[in-house]
């Protein structure tokens, strides 16, 4: 390939080194380590609160699957999604994505990344691009962090689904695998909603904080039976039902609607911050 | 007809009720080192703004490299290095780590020569000892070398420089002076704001200023300058054979009295119709005792307060 100028190749189309530079400053930071090694230490806490206890668990006590941890190692990175779920995942995610243009616009950076130029359309998507990578690292990282800690602190063998079926322990690894799957979905509306609220402030607190408030409210809206009508749209609604992926047959449907009503909030979010970023003026 | 590298043309921004921008019509001559002078506050940074596509004009059109902005970005900030309002890195990335992720913002950048050009342009201001740095510990000299050296990640056609030499010491200021110097050298067109009158002066081919928003003067430094302002001043005890010999060569004398005695006299003179050189000798035939003859060149100060106004205005 002929260079018309040292430095520059012309006409890519897309030019995916933003999306490797956003991974590698986004894994690198600190902040980022910080809270993924945070989130690993939920099922070890949970692990170890449960193997020093000497009290007994009456089955159904406690938060869901918690009760089977002893029998079986494998239910702990299922117990400690339960756990993780409602606050401290969308918490992670809400900082990852309230950081992503209000973090650079803090540090003054957005208008060199725009000079550059990166294009704001194509920054806006490798910032969620990152986010959505956010998502699945938190994810995995509770999950396989759960299976470690479980197999080394207790019994590991075939898993009583809650079917009552039996399945073999690489058949409950793929079904962890795919938990952490649903969970990262369920996390990337609120992904998109974070990316939004970004575009709109160069105060990257403010964007993280009201990103989170968002989850909160979802959830408590959701756990209001005079609200029953507006359940199934909100971001939340499904956070909890990746346990219908431990039965047998699998229950899909209950991923199909969280991963249809998660794109739903990509799609309106998304476009929301589009029309704010694609027009804004830069002045930090 | 000179190309022009920026071109504006009733560029205008308003902030609400507010003109930050009104009705200018830039000119930047490709191959100039251009000053953009003006107060604080004077609308230099959001014209900036506007060339660069970072805001949007409300009226008005700019051209930069011959092609309008903010409209075809694409083709032309690849072309165009730029420091805006100050350098702005991650501060928890090394120098080299900020300049890589900025060159692999743009899609065309070659990412097998990345390397070596970040490196390349952090020799160049000088900045290689401390490239593994964190930013956070640089200081804020280093950062804004940081800065330029982001702006130099590719040749370029246009450098556009927002107060490139804010927080240098005397040493990093001259040493950015000679790397703009370098630039215009290999025919890069460099478009300097500063409030530094005497940077520009010393820097700068073109100048334009700006006050509250205003362009109020654009031309060449000897067009700026003005023709003619040089004034003579002679120190004497005899003011009044002084005064008539200056009259008689058809200028207007001042005297002023001095504390320690004797008389400081000064006149405009035009170098067209007098003679300088004659002058001393002119005084001399009169009888006046000469203790001090000097001409006084107008500078840019005088030039750019007398646009400007005196004082810390904003406009509100």
């Amino acid at each position: 390939m002929s260079s018309p100028e040292p430095g520059i190749r012309r006409r890519r189309l897309v030019g995916v080194d933003l999306v490797g530079s956003e991974l590698a400053v986004l894994f690198r930071r600190r902040r980022s380590i910080a809270m993924l090694v945070a989130i690993a230490l939920i099922p070890i806490l949970l692990a170890v609160a449960v193997a020093l206890s000497t009290r007994s668990l009456e089955p159904g006590q406690g938060p869901p699957f918690l009760d089977s941890v002893t029998q079986n190692g494998l239910f702990v990175g299922f117990a400690a999604m339960i756990v993780g779920i409602p606050l401290f995942l969308p918490l992670t995610v809400g900082v990852v994505a309230g950081d992503t243009i209000a973090g650079e616009a803090a540090h003054g950076t957005l208008r060199y990344l725009l000079v550059a130029p990166a294009g704001r359309v194509r920054l806006l998507l490798v910032k969620y691009v990152g986010t959505v990578a956010w998502s699945l690292a938190a994810a995995f990282t509770l999950m396989l962090s759960g299976a470690i800690i479980g197999s080394l602190l207790f019994p590991v063998g075939p898993v009583t689904l809650l079917s009552g079926d039996v399945i073999d322990v690489p058949e409950a690894l793929l079904r962890s695998l795919l938990v952490a799957v649903y969970v990262s979905v369920s996390l990337m509306g609120l992904s998109a909603i974070g990316l939004f609220i970004s575009t709109l402030t160069d105060v990257p607190v403010g964007a993280m904080a009201a990103t989170v408030i968002v989850s909160v409210v979802s959830q408590i809206l959701d756990a209001l039976p005079q609200l029953e009508w507006l359940h199934p749209y909100l971001l939340t609604h499904y956070w909890l039902d990746f346990a219908d992926l431990l039965r047998n047959p699998i229950e899909w449907s209950s991923f199909g609607s969280n991963a249809l009503l998660q794109l739903a909030y990509i799609a309106v979010f998304g476009s929301l911050a589009y029309g704010r970023f694609a027009s804004k003026s830069i002045l930090s | 007809m000179v190309d022009l590298a920026i071109e504006t043309r009733g560029l205008t921004r308003r902030f609400g009720a507010q003109s930050a921008v009104s009705q200018i019509d830039l000119a930047v001559p490709q191959g100039s080192v251009f000053g953009f002078l003006g107060p604080n506050g004077s609308g230099k940074t959001t014209t900036i703004r506007m060339l660069l596509g970072l805001i949007e004009p409300t009226a008005g059109e700019s051209l930069v490299l011959g092609e309008s902005m903010p409209r075809s970005w694409r083709s032309v900030l690849p072309r165009v290095g730029a420091l805006v309002e100050g350098p702005a890195f991650a501060p928890y990335l090394s120098g080299t780590a900020n300049l890589m992720r900025f060159d692999a913002a743009d899609r065309d950048s070659d990412r097998r020569t990345r390397r070596t050009r970040v490196e390349a342009a952090l020799a160049r201001v000088g900045l290689s000892p401390a490239a593994g740095k964190p930013v956070k510990a640089y200081s804020l000299g280093m950062k804004q070398r940081l800065g330029l050296a982001n702006a130099l990640l590719r040749p370029r056609e246009l450098l556009v420089l927002d107060e490139p030499t804010n927080g240098l010491d005397p040493q990093g200021t001259r040493e950015v002076r000679s790397l703009i110097r370098s630039f215009a050298a290999d025919g890069t067109t460099v478009f300097v704001s500063s409030h530094l009158l005497a940077e520009v002066e010393q820097l700068c081919s073109h100048v334009a200023v700006m006050s509250a928003g205003s362009l109020v003067a654009q031309g060449t430094l000897d067009e700026m300058r003005g023709p003619d302002a040089t004034t003579v001043a002679v120190l004497t005890p005899d003011t009044d054979a002084a005064q008539s010999v200056l009259r008689a060569l058809g200028l207007t004398p001042v005297s002023v009295a001095l504390d320690h005695g004797g008389h400081r006299i000064t006149a405009a003179i035009d170098r067209s119709r007098v003679e300088v050189d004659s002058l001393v000798a002119s005084l001399v035939a009169g009888g006046v005792r000469v203790r001090g003859f000097t001409l006084e060149e107008p500078t840019l100060e005088d030039r750019f307060v007398a646009l400007t106004g005196e004082g810390f205005d904003v406009v509100a």
